[in-house]
C-alpha cells in the first residue's frame, strides 16, 4: 500500500472512495434525495426493468445527479413494463410506463433536471395508506 | 472496480456473531455467487448496530430495510426474494413492540428515533477491517487538520472549549486533561487509552473498538500530537477477543498507510500505539491500578496526586481517557467546539452511549443526547418493560452507581444531575428493573461484585465491604434487625470517605441508594421478614391453604425432606423449620392448596 503523505493526499483519497459508502449515506436521509424506483416484478424484469435500472445507476453517477436508485416490486402497471417512479424531493410522485433506454435518458434530462414532463406519465390508479 | 447497487450490511459484533452472523455473511456470499449478483450487491461485515435484543441484524442498502433475529437459512431467501425480486422478506422485519406493527424502514423504530450516534457514528455503518470505508466518512481528516493547520495549543482550547468530559465514569473535563500532562516536560510521553470496560452488563468500549477501531487511533493520534507524546497504549481486556483483533487489524492499516509512524500525512509528528491486555481486573480501570497492570505490576491505585499527567506510565507523564471519550474526539475536531456544545446540556454537552440491559424489551447499545429523560430512555427507545410488568427502578454506573426509581423518571440525565440523585454516570451501563427484583438481592449483588473485585490494598474497602455484604447477607436470611440497617448505613459513609481510590469511594453506593428509594422494602425484611418480590428464599414459606386441600396425602409423599404432615382426608400442614422450599410439593398438589407466602 502507499502512503498517504500529506492531507492534500488524504483528501484526494476520501474523494476517490467516497462512492463506496455513499450508497448507505444516501440510504441515510433518502427523503431529501431523488428517488428512483424502477419496478421488478417477473414481468417488469421480463420487459428488460433490469437494464433500465443499471442505466439509471451509472447514467445519474456520470451526470453528477445525486440521486437513490432501488428496485421494487411490481407495481401493478403490466401493461406498460417497464416501469418507473420518480419522486422528486417535494414533488408528487410520478410513474412512467414503457420505459426504454432513450426514455430513460429523456426521464433524466427533462424531467430530473428541468422539470418538464416526458410522455408516458401513467395516472395513479389506487391512493397509498400514508395518505389516508 | 465493481459497482454495487445494493450493500447488505450485516452485523458482526460480539453479540451477532455469537448468534452466528458470520454463517448469515458467508451464506449471503455464496447465494450471490450462485445467481451471478456478486457483482453488484456487496455484502459488509459491519460494528454492533446496537439493537441487540433482536439480533442478528441485516440491514439492506439503500432502501433502509432491517432484517432483525435472522438465521443463517435465511440468507437464500432473503437474495430471491429481496434482491432479485425487491420484495421485502415480511416474517424478517421487526415488529413494534408497542404497536404491533411491522416496520420495514429502520427511521420508523422508536429505538432509533430519539438517538443521535455521534461516538457510535460508524459502528454499523463501516466495514470496521477496512481503513478505506473509514477515510471515505472523512476518516483522519481531523487529524490532519490538526497537523497542518493548527498548533498543540489550538487543539487543546478546542476540546477545552467543547466542554467534553470524560465518558468513563468520573465526568472530568477532558481538556483540561490534556493540559495539564502537555504542561509537564518529559523526554517521553504516553497515551493511554483504558478500554479495561469492567461493570457488569456495560459494553460500550468495545461495542466502539469493534465497530470503529480507527476512530480511536485517530483520537489518539490527536491527543500525542496535543500532548507532545509519541507513544500511545490501548489497555483492553483479554476478555474481548474481536476487539482485539479488529484493533490490531486497523493498526496495521493505519501504518501500512504511514497515519502511524514516522513523518504522520508529511509533518514532523511521530506516533504509534502498542495493546497491552488486562486480565479483566474491575479495578484495574482506575488509571493508577491500570498504570500499574500495564508495568507489569499488581494492579493496584496509589494515592494521588501525583496525577497520571505529571508521574504515570514509568514515571512518565501519561494521559489516560476512555474509549468512547477518544471516539467523540475527531468529530469535535471537525465540527467545531460550538456545535459539540449545542448538543446536550450545558454542564454535560454531547451524548452518552448506553448499554440497555434487563427487564426491558430492547435490550441493546444507544447514543442519546445529554438531558435526555429517563423515561424517554425505558420507554421510547426501549420500548417499555418485559411482559408489560411494572418498572421498579433502574440502575445507572455498575457497581458505583445507584438505583434511580419512578421520581426520578423525568430528570434530565446528565452527570451532575445523576450524583445529586444519588447515583453517577458511571460508564454508561443501565440495569431495568421490574417488579419481580428485590432491592435488597439487587444491593447484595452489587457488593459480591465489589468484595470480589476490591484489590485489598486498603482496609475500608478490603475489610468494610466483606461486613456490608455480610450484613445485607443476614437481612436476606432473614436475621436483620433495624440495627443493621443503621450499621450498613453508617459503615457506607465511613467506607466512602476513607476508601483510597474510586472502587471503594463509590461501592457502598447500590446500599445506599437502595435504602434511601426502598426504605420499606429494608423494613419488611427485617421487621416482617418478608421479601415481596419473592426473591430472598429464606423469607418465603410454603403454605397450605385448608380450604383447598382434601389431604390426598400427594405432597407428604413427594416431599424429600419429611416437612408435611396429616392424615390422610384431613388437611395437611409444613412445618417451615424442616421445608427446604424445593417447590416439589406445588408440582404435584392437584388442587391448589399449597402456595408461597
Amino acid at each position: 500500500m502507499t502512503k498517504v503523505k500529506s492531507l492534500a493526499d488524504l483528501r484526494k483519497m476520501k474523494e476517490e472512495l467516497q462512492n463506496k459508502v455513499n450508497l448507505r449515506e444516501k440510504g441515510d436521509n433518502v427523503e431529501k434525495l431523488i428517488q428512483i424506483k424502477v419496478g421488478m416484478g417477473t414481468s417488469g424484469i421480463a420487459s428488460g426493468a433490469k437494464e433500465i435500472f443499471n442505466f439509471f445507476i451509472e447514467e445519474l453517477e456520470k451526470r453528477n445527479i445525486e440521486a437513490v436508485v432501488t428496485q421494487t416490486g411490481d407495481m401493478g402497471y403490466n401493461f406498460a413494463e417497464p416501469t418507473v417512479e420518480v419522486t422528486v424531493p417535494g414533488k408528487d410522485p410520478i410513474v412512467f410506463g414503457n420505459v426504454t433506454i432513450q426514455k430513460a435518458d429523456k426521464i433524466i434530462e427533462c424531467y430530473i433536471k428541468n422539470g418538464e414532463l416526458v410522455e408516458g406519465i401513467l395516472p395513479e390508479n389506487y391512493d397509498k395508506i400514508d395518505n389516508k | 472496480m465493481a459497482k454495487y447497487s445494493m450493500h447488505i450490511l450485516v452485523c458482526g459484533g460480539t453479540g451477532c456473531r455469537a448468534a452466528q452472523s458470520t454463517k448469515i455473511t458467508e451464506n449471503l456470499k455464496q447465494e450471490l455467487d450462485a445467481n451471478n449478483l456478486s457483482e453488484t450487491v456487496q455484502v459488509i461485515e459491519t460494528g454492533c448496530f446496537g439493537f441487540c435484543e433482536k439480533g442478528p441484524i441485516v440491514k439492506i442498502m439503500p432502501d433502509n430495510t432491517f432484517y432483525t433475529q435472522v438465521k443463517a437459512e435465511d440468507a437464500k431467501e432473503i437474495v430471491a426474494e429481496h434482491i432479485i425480486k425487491g420484495r421485502k422478506v415480511n416474517r424478517l422485519l421487526y415488529i413494534d413492540p408497542t404497536k404491533k406493527e411491522k416496520v420495514d424502514d429502520s427511521k420508523h423504530m422508536g429505538f432509533y428515533r430519539k438517538q443521535l450516534r455521534i461516538a457510535l457514528r460508524n459502528c454499523g455503518f463501516i466495514d470496521p477491517e477496512n481503513i478505506d470505508e473509514y477515510i471515505a466518512r472523512e476518516g483522519y481528516e481531523a487529524l490532519g487538520r490538526c497537523l497542518a493547520e493548527m498548533t498543540p495549543q489550538d487543539v487543546i482550547k478546542i476540546i477545552k472549549d467543547s466542554g467534553l468530559r470524560g465518558r468513563g465514569g468520573g465526568g472530568f473535563p477532558t481538556g483540561l486533561k490534556w493540559e495539564f500532562a502537555s504542561k509537564y516536560q518529559a523526554d517521553q510521553k504516553y497515551v493511554v487509552c483504558n478500554a479495561d470496560e469492567g461493570d457488569p452488563g456495560a459494553f460500550m468500549d468495545r461495542s466502539i473498538l469493534e465497530g470503529d477501531p480507527h476512530s480511536v487511533i485517530e483520537a489518539m493520534a490527536i491527543c500525542g500530537y496535543s500532548i507532545g507524546a509519541t507513544k500511545g497504549l490501548v489497555y483492553i481486556r483479554a476478555e474481548y477477543p474481536l476487539a482485539i483483533k479488529r484493533l490490531q487489524v486497523a493498526i496495521q492499516q493505519a501504518r501500512e498507510y504511514g497515519l502511524l509512524g514516522k513523518n504522520i500525512l508529511g509533518s514532523n509528528f511521530e506516533f504509534d500505539i502498542e495493546l497491552r491486555y488486562g486480565a479483566g481486573a474491575f479495578v484495574c480501570g482506575e488509571e493508577t491500578a491500570l498504570i500499574h497492570s500495564m508495568e507489569g505490576q499488581r494492579g493496584e491505585p496509589t494515592v494521588k496526586p501525583p496525577f497520571p499527567a505529571e508521574s504515570g506510565y514509568w514515571g512518565k507523564p501519561t494521559n489516560v481517557n476512555n474509549v468512547e471519550t477518544f471516539a467523540n474526539i475527531p468529530v469535535i475536531i471537525l465540527k467545531g467546539a460550538q456545535w459539540f456544545r449545542s448538543i446536550g446540556t450545558e454542564k454535560s454537552p454531547g451524548t452518552k452511549v448506553f448499554a440497555l440491559a434487563g427487564k426491558i424489551n430492547n435490550v441493546g447499545l444507544i447514543e442519546v443526547p445529554m438531558g435526555i429523560t429517563l423515561r424517554e430512555i425505558i420507554f421510547e427507545i426501549g420500548g417499555g418493560i418485559k411482559d408489560d410488568k411494572k418498572f421498579k427502578a433502574v440502575q445507572t454506573g455498575g457497581p458505583s452507581g445507584g438505583c434511580l426509581t419512578e421520581k426520578h423518571l423525568d430528570t434530565p440525565i446528565e452527570f451532575d444531575t445523576l450524583i445529586a440523585a444519588g447515583s453517577m454516570m458511571g460508564s454508561g451501563g443501565m440495569i431495568v428493573m421490574d417488579e419481580d427484583d428485590c432491592m435488597v438481592a439487587v444491593a447484595k449483588f452489587y457488593l459480591e461484585f465489589t468484595v470480589e473485585e476490591s484489590c485489598g490494598k486498603c482496609a475500608p474497602c478490603r475489610i468494610g465491604n466483606k461486613r456490608l455484604h455480610e450484613t445485607l447477607e443476614k437481612i436476606c436470611k432473614g436475621n436483620g434487625t433495624r440495627e443493621d440497617i443503621e450499621l450498613l448505613q453508617n459503615m457506607s459513609r465511613v467506607i466512602k470517605d476513607t476508601a483510597l481510590c474510586g472502587l471503594g469511594q463509590t461501592s457502598p453506593n447500590p446500599v445506599l441508594s437502595t435504602i434511601d428509594n426502598f426504605w420499606d422494602e429494608y423494613i419488611e425484611h427485617v421487621d416482617h421478614k418478608k421479601c415481596r418480590s419473592g426473591v430472598c428464599k429464606d423469607l418465603m414459606q410454603y403454605v397450605i391453604n385448608p380450604d383447598n386441600c382434601v389431604g390426598c396425602t400427594a405432597c407428604a409423599r413427594v416431599c424429600p425432606v419429611g416437612a408435611i404432615s396429616g392424615e390422610r382426608k384431613a388437611v395437611h400442614k409444613i412445618d417451615p423449620a424442616l421445608c427446604i422450599k424445593c417447590g416439589a410439593c406445588i408440582e404435584k398438589c392437584k388442587f391448589n392448596a399449597i402456595f408461597i407466602q
